[in-house]
């Protein structure tokens, strides 16, 4: 008898139908705009809001999605501000992502600058329901869409020295006015062992709740890293460097006490400043519920427990 | 001179004199007028935190948004404590004082609800959690210390403390209020201090060092007399 795991049940089964239903208008709105698409030579610029054709991803959670309210408009994204409300303020006038290109480089054998158009086309786009589990100890759950980082990697074929991934995140002082303060070393950078960065659940993500992604959640691409803090999952990439040494990443080089390279979600391993064990779910947990526990690797384990098999993982934080 | 008190008789020099635009003097009514619209203006903040709450605008992170808005206002609650002195000396008027035990009142009522919303809200009364967060992490120690602290001061609040324990006593014990401000201070730079994100404790920073500083520019002027 096949028994389904959790984890392998399809979003369309779980999804409430007023959102279920909604589909339908996203797949023909996509369908519009592909053919103004096709009519434009492919260019067609897409703005924030603008419908995505997906198919339902594999790996999504049962969990209640987190309202799309509140998914952008409390974001941690210091390029904009370091209020939770200074990105969905600031971002949506200020940043331009399109045209937009990203560079891919270092170990690789077919290194180049795609546009973001022809980056977003290189694999069927899935729509991902994930947990997201940030440092500060709250939590939200993500519609994405976007495929696998691994679809990229197949496609640029890194060499024998590519042991790891560095994402830059763009650094312009006239898109981005949380530039001028100090907070942290611009441009952001993040990174990833390239076993993680070919883990099937890294996703190189264009959009949420079916559409593209709003200008604070990281437009036009970002990566998303479900069993790492958020911080991790940087934003509005501008480059993505295949490289042999391990990158050092915004927030370690900021404060390498507190923030580690791995940052794996870990109820165990806590904060120096506060306790990771428990968390607070956006949109659901309100003034009078109690925190919720937080689970090993943000309850990713069964998936990615065996990358950091004989780590010490309070070492390797 | 005496912190308590009104103080009104003593002869003010010129350079401070120059300063003064209102009265010195001000009748009863007319000060307990202006107590009443400070003591009501200072529950505008909780007030605020109400609507919010019960029209469900408090943001994704309710309890994170409570907290944090308790201590800033405690923490502006504390400033204007501390400035009322230098305002007196700067203005001239002593019935200024007079104001100074309610607002260091609403601070403490203020950390009061700061506190119980970690304890209650953020931490469901979970001891073992609170008092290993008390020893590990130093920001909580800090605030936790700022509010132990406080509550000497506003236990001595009242005229019969004051006069229990004699106004000289009673002053020497208020001092505390300086430690306080520092312990406070630190207490929200090194929440903020992981994020390297200094641009609203900086304010505060620089507030409460500008108020400590007249009185030692104040202090050292009047010990070269």
């Amino acid at each position: 008898m096949l028994i389904r795991r959790p984890s392998n049940i399809r979003p369309s089964e779980i999804t409430p139908p007023h959102v279920w239903h909604r589909r339908r208008e996203f797949v023909q709105a996509a369908l519009a705009a592909g053919l103004v698409g096709a009519m434009a030579r492919g260019r067609a610029a897409a703005p924030a809001g603008t419908k995505l054709a997906t198919r339902p991803g594999s790996y999504s959670t049962m969990e209640k999605p987190t309202p799309f309210e509140q998914v952008t408009n409390y974001c941690n994204f210091y390029e904009f501000g370091t209020d939770k409300e200074d990105p969905s303020r600031t971002a949506p006038n200020s940043l331009h992502p399109r045209p937009w290109k990203v560079a891919i480089e270092g170990e690789i054998r077919k290194p180049g600058t795609f546009d973001i158009d022809d980056l977003m086309q290189l694999a069927p786009l899935e729509e991902r329901v994930y947990r997201l589990r940030c440092v500060e100890a709250w939590s939200a759950v993500v519609p994405w869409v976007g495929f696998s980082f691994a679809e990229l990697i197949k496609k640029i074929e890194p060499t024998g020295n590519a042991k790891f991934v560095e994402f830059t995140t763009l650094a312009d002082r006239k898109q981005m006015p949380g530039l001028s303060s100090g907070v942290l070393d611009w441009p952001y950078t993040e990174g990833l062992r390239l076993d993680e960065a070919m883990h099937p659940l890294t996703l190189l993500t264009f959009g949420l709740y079916g559409e593209v992604l709003p200008n604070q959640n990281g437009a036009p691409v970002r990566v998303v890293i479900p069993w790492k803090y958020g911080f991790k999952s940087a934003k509005s990439l501008v480059k993505i460097r295949f490289t042999d040494k391990q990158p050092l990443n915004s927030w370690q080089k900021a404060a390498p006490q507190e923030y580690g390279f791995y940052s794996n979600v870990n109820p165990t391993v806590d904060h120096p400043r506060w306790s990771q064990a428990t968390e607070r779910r956006l949109g659901e947990d309100g003034l009078f519920n109690k925190r919720r526990p937080t689970q090993m690797f943000n309850g990713y384990a069964e998936q990615v427990a065996q990358l950091y098999a004989g780590m010490d993982l309070k070492k390797f934080y | 001179m005496s912190a308590i008190g009104n103080g009104g008789t003593r002869a003010l020099p010129a350079r401070e004199r120059s300063f003064a635009r209102g009265p010195t003097v001000l009748s009863a009514a007319a000060f307990n007028r202006l107590r009443a619209v400070l003591f009501v203006l200072a529950l505008v903040p909780l007030a605020r935190l109400f609507v919010l709450g019960f029209t469900d605008r408090l943001g994704a992170n309710p309890v994170e948004f409570v907290m944090r808005s308790l201590g800033t206002w405690t923490l502006v609650m504390l400033c204007l404590t501390l400035s009322i002195t230098p305002l007196r000396w700067l203005t001239g008027w002593p019935w200024l004082v007079r104001l100074r035990r309610m607002i260091g009142l609403f601070c403490f009522f203020y950390v009061g609800l700061h506190f119980t919303t970690y304890i209650w809200l953020d931490q469901w009364f979970d001891a073992a959690s609170i008092l290993k967060d008390i020893a590990k992490r130093p920001y909580i120690t800090a605030g936790f210390a700022a509010f132990l602290l406080l509550i000497p001061l506003a236990a001595t609040s009242t005229n019969a403390m004051v006069k229990r324990i004699g106004g000289r006593n009673w002053q020497r014990l208020h001092r505390l209020v300086y430690v306080i401000a520092g312990l406070a201070i630190l207490h929200y730079f090194w929440h903020k201090a992981g994020k390297n994100d200094f641009s609203q404790v900086s304010i505060y920073a620089v507030i409460v060092a500008g108020l400590l500083g007249a009185r030692l520019v104040h202090w050292m002027r009047n010990r070269r007399r």
